[in-house]
């Protein structure tokens, strides 16, 4: 008998099989598990913003390593989420830096207009909120990063408006090929 | 005005890209490298610089350089730490941002005087964006030649890799760093052996920072004692600090290492003072796992000279009145900053990153953190302060990796300096735990 494949087994599409084609020649043959941090990435990207079990065993069936050895690593890296999210997951920097330009007025005032408190998603299922740990950008505090993009100096509901226009404007989809979803302002004003 | 070695062409329209790079004199260090040097004469050079490794733990670059085992016919790597996530520091993704062919030039050139074949730049996971800003460069540094078989002709190859991570401020420990890029949790490995003799796949490897790399094109372009004529005393050439906090101007300056910090906080030149004309309180001068210091101790040492922006003027005076360069990352407090508020935000910080391997940091901590958080929400006694002290004790030498001393480090010197302000906390709760409410008193500076 043919085996049988389940009808919710998840795929990588044509664009993230490229992907992942090409991130396993950055390796010896015989290390291809390296790959497995930039191909959950991708993973997350392609499959609704979380990685589940299932994914997360289509990860292990593509590096050809045990379920276990792909749980372990998502489990550790907070970037990964395990559970399904909002449409858009705004990951507000809450450390010393972002706290003393104001980040916790900043998510208090992110979770009164969102409707959504840290660690879950809005009734509409439109934005998720989760506090992370310093994000690097110390000297544009306070900052939020959605997907690929850095929001930052959010010390005005002005500024905070003009960010979640921008969300609402955009449409989920997979972000294959990479596409370059705009830089932060610190960085194109150096 | 100090000279910028890394930075003078950073506001050049186009600079990120390969053609205006080079129009500038981009990867003229690879030339006069592959052409004209052996590897060894490039390890000298970096040598004579007196470069010290600016992730933070300040190390002499060609000493760890000159430590690489090179047993023939294995491979070695050399690895770029672009995992910068010391709260307070933010200089390298600006470097790799605005400058990507600079740490690529500065990668190549390291990696020939390594005998690297292969090189990675593992970057935290959070600058994906920035991660593509250098796939990009790296494809137009191949095309080019000056990556890929047989580089200028010299008979000398090199392929080099962006690796990202996925939110682990742990990655930035060395060995943490190549488990994860061996595609592992990050859990920091035992020493010895170090990485000097197994690292990347238990091959030889060196691990430098963005910036260290970086700093490896001045010097072979102007020569290692040209480089070491810049700073003052071991503290050579130029580093990037990263300043924020309550500052006038927030942002990345590149200074010779030599500057006094009362001109590096007030003058217009760098930061401009601290912002709505407050008064200073304390400064963290290195990212956040260095002791932070009243505004008398980080303006003047203890013996009343003028606080230095070097390695040895900002460590004078050791933990009781002194700090560190570290990472670079400045972090300044005005009048109104709640200290106790401040050292529970990074005790959080440093128990949520913990990577739980060592029972001291993993259960350490989390203590601190909690009584931290008692303290600071009034429900702290007396005995809660001499206990942060004791459990900082406690972890600080009994970990495999240096959170330990970066969670306790901090937590020690707000203690220190500011106990006044814990007491404070216990004897006035209510009026410490108001909004916006802050000790106005002196803080202990010996």
């Amino acid at each position: 008998m043919e085996p049988t494949t389940a009808p919710n087994k998840p795929q990588f599409s044509p664009a993230a099989q490229a992907e992942i084609k090409r991130l396993l020649t950055h390796y010896p043959e015989d290390r291809s598990k390296s790959a497995l941090l930039p191909i959950l990435h991708i993973a997350q990207a392609e499959f609704g913003g979380w990685v589940s079990p299932e994914v997360q065993d289509l990860v292990a069936e593509t590096l050809k390593i045990k379920p276990i050895e792909v749980y372990e690593v998502s489990s550790f890296y907070t970037q990964y989420n395990l559970k399904p999210v909002g449409k858009h997951v705004l990951e507000i920097c809450r450390t010393g830096p972002c706290m003393l330009r104001g980040s916790d007025e900043l998510t208090a005032h992110l979770e009164r207009i969102t409707g959504a408190k840290v660690g879950g998603t809005s009734p509409d299922g439109t934005f998720t909120l989760k506090e992370v740990e310093c994000l690097a950008a110390c000297g544009f505090a306070p900052i939020v990063q959605v997907r690929e993009k850095y929001y930052e100096q959010l010390d005005t509901p002005e500024a905070v408006d003009a960010m979640l226009n921008e969300l609402k404007g955009l449409v989920h989809r997979p972000i294959l090929p990479w596409e370059e979803t705009g830089l932060p302002n610190s960085l194109k004003n150096y | 005005m100090g000279r910028k070695l890394l930075t003078e062409h950073i506001n050049v329209e186009g600079i990120n890209t390969f053609e205006v790079y080079r129009k500038h004199g981009g990867y003229r260090s690879v030339e006069k490298a592959l052409k004209t040097m052996t590897p060894d004469e490039v390890v000298e050079e970096v040598k004579k610089s007196g470069l010290r490794g600016r992730g933070g733990a300040g190390f002499p670059t060609g000493m760890k350089w000159s430590f690489l085992a090179k047993p023939e016919g294995v491979p070695r790597y050399l690895v770029c730490n672009a995992d910068e996530s010391e709260p307070g520091t933010f200089k390298d993704r600006q470097l790799m941002s605005k400058l990507p062919h600079l740490l690529i030039e500065g990668m190549i050139t390291g990696s020939y005087a390594l005998g690297a074949r292969t090189s990675y730049i593992y970057i935290r996971g959070e600058l994906l964006y920035v991660l593509r800003i250098l796939e990009k460069a790296i494809a137009e540094a191949y095309a080019a030649g000056f990556l890929g078989e047989n580089i200028l002709g010299s008979g000398y190859s090199l392929d080099l890799h962006v690796h990202p991570g996925a939110g682990a401020y742990i990655c930035g420990e060395e060995t943490a760093l190549l488990e994860s890029l061996e595609g592992k949790r990050g859990n920091p490995r035992n020493k010895p052996p170090f990485p000097a003799v197994q690292g990347l796949y238990a091959r030889p490897t060196v691990v430098n920072n963005v910036e260290t790399i970086a700093a490896v094109v001045p010097i072979i372009n102007e020569g290692g004692d040209e480089y070491a004529k810049l700073g003052v005393g071991k503290s050579t050439g130029t580093k990037l600090i990263s300043a924020c906090g309550h500052l006038n101007k927030p942002g990345i300056y590149e200074i010779e290492l030599g500057v006094p910090v009362e001109e590096f906080i007030y003058s217009d030149e760098y930061c401009g003072g601290i912002w709505k004309g407050r008064d200073l309180k304390a400064v963290v001068a290195g990212g956040s796992s260095v002791p932070i210091l009243p505004k008398e101790l980080i303006l003047k040492t203890a013996a009343g000279e003028n606080r230095l922006m070097t390695y040895e003027s900002l460590s004078d005076g050791g933990f009781v009145t002194g700090t560190m360069l570290g990472s670079g990352g400045f972090i300044a407090m005005d009048e109104t900053t709640c200290i106790v508020k401040n050292t529970w935000n990074f005790s959080r910080f440093y128990h949520h990153e913990s990577c739980g391997q060592c029972s001291p940091c993993r259960e350490g901590t989390g203590w601190m953190e909690k009584v931290l958080h008692r303290l600071e929400h009034g429900h702290g006694s007396m005995h809660d302060i001499d206990l942060l002290v004791s459990v900082a004790k406690q972890i600080e030498g009994n970990t495999i990796c240096p959170l330990g001393e970066a969670a306790a480090w901090p937590v020690a010197a707000a203690v220190r300096h500011f106990r006044h302000e814990f007491e404070w906390h216990v004897t006035n709760p209510k009026e410490a735990t108001a909004p916006g409410a802050a000790y106005r008193g002196a803080a202990v500076l010996a």
